[in-house]
């Protein structure tokens, strides 16, 4: 016997794996650095119905690759089907759906607030707290630079809100695997 | 060399033969040099009609299909075709002009975004940004259609780009595209498992599709199926790949496919399914599909695997490749075959109680299923014929009885009307020996009508056949069982003469209205010299069965209503 092969395969064994894996995952894809990738792979996620909650796209070390890092909810879509589909799209070189524990994650996003004097003083407090950077002053606003993963940008986010949040803007995330890989 | 010249130096290393097209504006450069090419093109009169062409051209042959058309309207003409290629997995390369490339995104005279709208359905384009991609994308383009699960490219050249000077050098080394390694091979534990599951299986059945025949996988899959009795049934895309005489064959299965076939999927215990894709036309109601049934799913593309219906057994690669492998894995079991004897009955059983069945016309009434009969008869079975969409093809697939495969041609996935007498010019091109006959719908022989002229000025002896019963007949069916026969806009009234049509073209033009005729003239049609329109007046209300309802169980399906039991 071969390893790998049972003896005999009864009917009754056989099961389906689960299509749902009910958590988030990060798709880490690189494609070759030509016009047009990008509205092939967005055309695919709306032509399949698939859901994009994040996305994010750059250069990477290599300038004739890029990298589109997006974030996908695998409670509502089979991850293995979104992949495979991808993968059919000859520009895509490859796919990593990045594992939660092995994988840093960071996205930034900017706040602006409005601040009056009399509560200028709390919002720099957060700001510290959350080790956030104030990049912009001006009279009735502050910008503030938050980096970080997605669940710290959100806490921030319900903190300042009260105050007056004016306007918000974030990346989308990115990520790369923990280590020597 | 003329980046234009270079692109037909390219076309012929490729090995092609034939194109099919319409110059315009943007592509005067490749029509140019199409002068010294020596290749044949055929002057379609409508792009759509071109693009047709390639895939029936494709389908008969095997070989890639190309068609050229030029920017703006020309490309936006191939658009049906191209979506028509994708979902039949139709190898082809679509060549379009574009306007000048300072032009590009100004709106100019001609312009459309052709990648823009394509994007959705090729798999994969390329629009040159430099002359000397030209020649390139060729080679990979035709490397892309080919290989893997076939389908169509687009190359898309501004006109600027093929009127400039190049170094050309023709390709020796292989294409290589980082991004796209087809796995052809099949992982071999895989086989096993599913060699060792059949051989446990007691009420296992093949279901077959268009893979198989793409795949040119028709011997390989006979001889799996000759391994045991293993009943074999196909979808629309797959018939003739196991022949409709062999002793296993249950017929098409899917909304208008046999009871038996139908029924044997709905209590097998393991499907095998093989280069066919679930889809809705074949499962029915979804979660009513084949509820007692473990999967083993053989596909080249392995998005298709656990797409509509989970595979308990995946195996991703080439069915020509895979289906030796598991035909050697399982005769080594040498298992007893009479373990499959009490399911035989029960197929014996559905096949006697529930065949095909219509009522015979009365008083020289031809009906639509006695014309398919009739055709096979004329045509000795050995014809490649092709169809529009609707009842027609609905019939043809039913009762002409394929044996061979790459002998019915026909628009399955889109479901394009009017696909029929193009794909027939295609096919007849690339098979000058091989009678063609051109299995129409009045509905939809009309919409590209206009390549009567093509088979007349190119001489391409085309037959076709009008299965003519003054209705878009499958419309008028859906309208008549789920819409309360309230019928709209389905009659296609006497216009128009289809025989004086036919010698308005220069072909010939013929009639029949009796039974008692039918064989005679369609013979006489089939040995008439140059393209032939035989105008056949059948039964106008007849409705295809069996039928599963949309939406229902395939178990649920409905036969024909018998007048007299």
């Amino acid at each position: 016997m071969e390893a790998g092969t049972p003896q005999v395969v009864k009917l009754e064994d056989l099961h389906l794996p689960g299509q749902l894996t009910g958590r988030k995952h990060i798709l880490s894809i690189q494609v070759e650095n030509k016009p047009g990738v990008l509205a092939r792979v967005a055309g695919l996620f709306s032509r399949r119905g698939f859901n994009i909650d994040t996305l994010a796209v750059g250069p990477t070390d290599d300038p004739s690759i890029s990298r589109i890092t997006l974030t996908l909810d695998g409670a509502v879509h089979p991850i293995d089907q979104v992949t495979k589909q991808l993968h059919k799209l000859i520009n895509v070189l490859k796919i990593r759906d990045m594992e939660p524990d092995e994988t840093v994650a960071r996205e930034m996003a900017l706040f602006k607030v409005s601040s009056a004097v009399e509560n200028r003083a709390e919002i720099i407090q957060f700001a510290e707290i959350f080790r956030a950077k104030i990049v912009d002053v001006a009279r009735r606003t502050m910008t503030i630079e938050v980096t970080g993963s997605a669940d710290k940008i959100e806490a921030f986010e319900r903190m300042i809100r009260p105050h007056g949040l004016v306007e918000m803007v974030r990346t989308g995330e990115i990520a790369i695997a923990r280590g020597a890989e | 060399m003329r980046a234009a010249d270079t692109l037909m130096e390219s076309l012929k290393a490729e090995g092609v033969k034939d194109v099919f097209g319409i110059p315009g504006g943007a592509n005067l450069p490749t029509y140019d040099a199409l002068v010294d090419a020596d290749f044949r093109h055929v002057q379609v009169r409508h792009e759509q009609g071109g693009g047709h062409a390639a895939e029936g051209y494709a389908k008969a042959s095997g070989r890639v299909g190309v068609a050229f058309a030029t920017s703006g309207p020309g490309a936006t003409n191939l658009v049906t075709a191209i979506a028509d290629a994708m979902l039949d997995s139709v190898p082809t390369v679509f060549i379009t002009g574009q306007v000048r490339t300072e032009l590009i995104g100004t709106d100019g005279f001609q312009e459309a975004d052709i990648l823009g709208a394509t994007l959705p359905f090729v798999k994969h384009s390329f629009q040159a940004t430099d002359a000397r991609q030209i020649p390139e994308y060729v080679h990979e383009a035709f490397h892309i259609a080919s290989t893997g699960r076939p389908g169509p490219v687009l190359l898309d050249i501004p006109q600027d780009l093929s009127r400039a000077d190049i170094d050309y050098q023709p390709r020796t080394e292989p294409v290589d595209l980082p991004g796209y390694k087809p796995s052809t091979e099949g992982n071999i534990k895989q086989i096993r498992i599913a060699a060792k599951a059949l051989a446990n299986a007691r009420r296992p059945i093949f279901y077959s599709g268009g893979g198989v025949i793409n795949g040119n996988a028709s011997e390989e899959l006979r001889e799996l199926a000759a391994s045991d009795r293993f009943p074999v049934t196909s979808t629309l895309m797959g018939l003739g790949a196991y022949p409709a005489s062999g002793d296993n064959w249950l017929g098409m299965l899917g909304m208008h496919g046999t009871f038996t076939a139908n029924w044997a999927m709905d209590k097998a215990d393991l499907i095998v399914a093989i280069g066919a894709r679930f889809d809705d036309r074949i499962t029915g109601k979804l979660a009513e599909f084949a509820p007692h049934a473990k999967i083993i799913h053989i596909d080249v593309d392995p998005a298709e695997i656990s797409k509509n219906v989970g595979a308990h057994i995946p195996i991703v690669g080439d069915v020509k490749l895979v289906l030796p492998k598991l035909t050697r894995e399982y005769r080594a079991l040498q298992t007893d075959s009479s373990r499959l004897d009490s399911w035989w009955n029960q197929i014996r059983g559905w096949q006697q109680e529930h065949p095909l069945f219509y009522e015979p016309g009365k008083d020289g009434e031809i009906k639509p299923q006695f014309m398919v009969e009739t055709l096979h008869k004329a045509t000795q079975g050995d014809a490649i014929i092709t169809s529009d969409v609707g009842q027609h093809q609905m019939w043809a697939a039913q009762y002409y009885g394929f044996d061979k495969p790459r002998r019915w041609i026909n628009s399955g996935g889109l479901g394009t009307m009017g696909f029929g007498l193009p794909s027939a010019v295609g096919a007849k091109v690339a098979c000058p020996a091989e009678t063609v006959v051109c299995l129409a719908g009045d509905g939809s022989l009309i919409m590209n009508v206009q390549e009567l002229a093509t088979c007349v000025t190119e001489r391409i002896p085309v037959k076709i056949f009008l299965m003519n019963n003054g209705y878009m007949g499958m419309v008028r069916q859906w309208q008549e069982l789920f819409w309360d026969r309230r019928y709209s806009s389905v009659e296609m009234g006497a216009s128009p003469d289809w025989v004086k049509l036919a010698e308005a073209f220069g072909a010939t033009g013929m009639r029949c209205e009796s039974s008692a005729d039918l064989e005679e003239t369609m013979v006489k049609a089939l040995e008439t010299e140059g393209p032939v329109l035989l105008d056949v007046r059948v039964a106008q209300e007849e409705n295809v069965y069996p039928m599963i309802a949309p939406g229902e169980a395939a178990r649920d399906m409905v036969e024909a209503p018998r007048a007299v039991r």
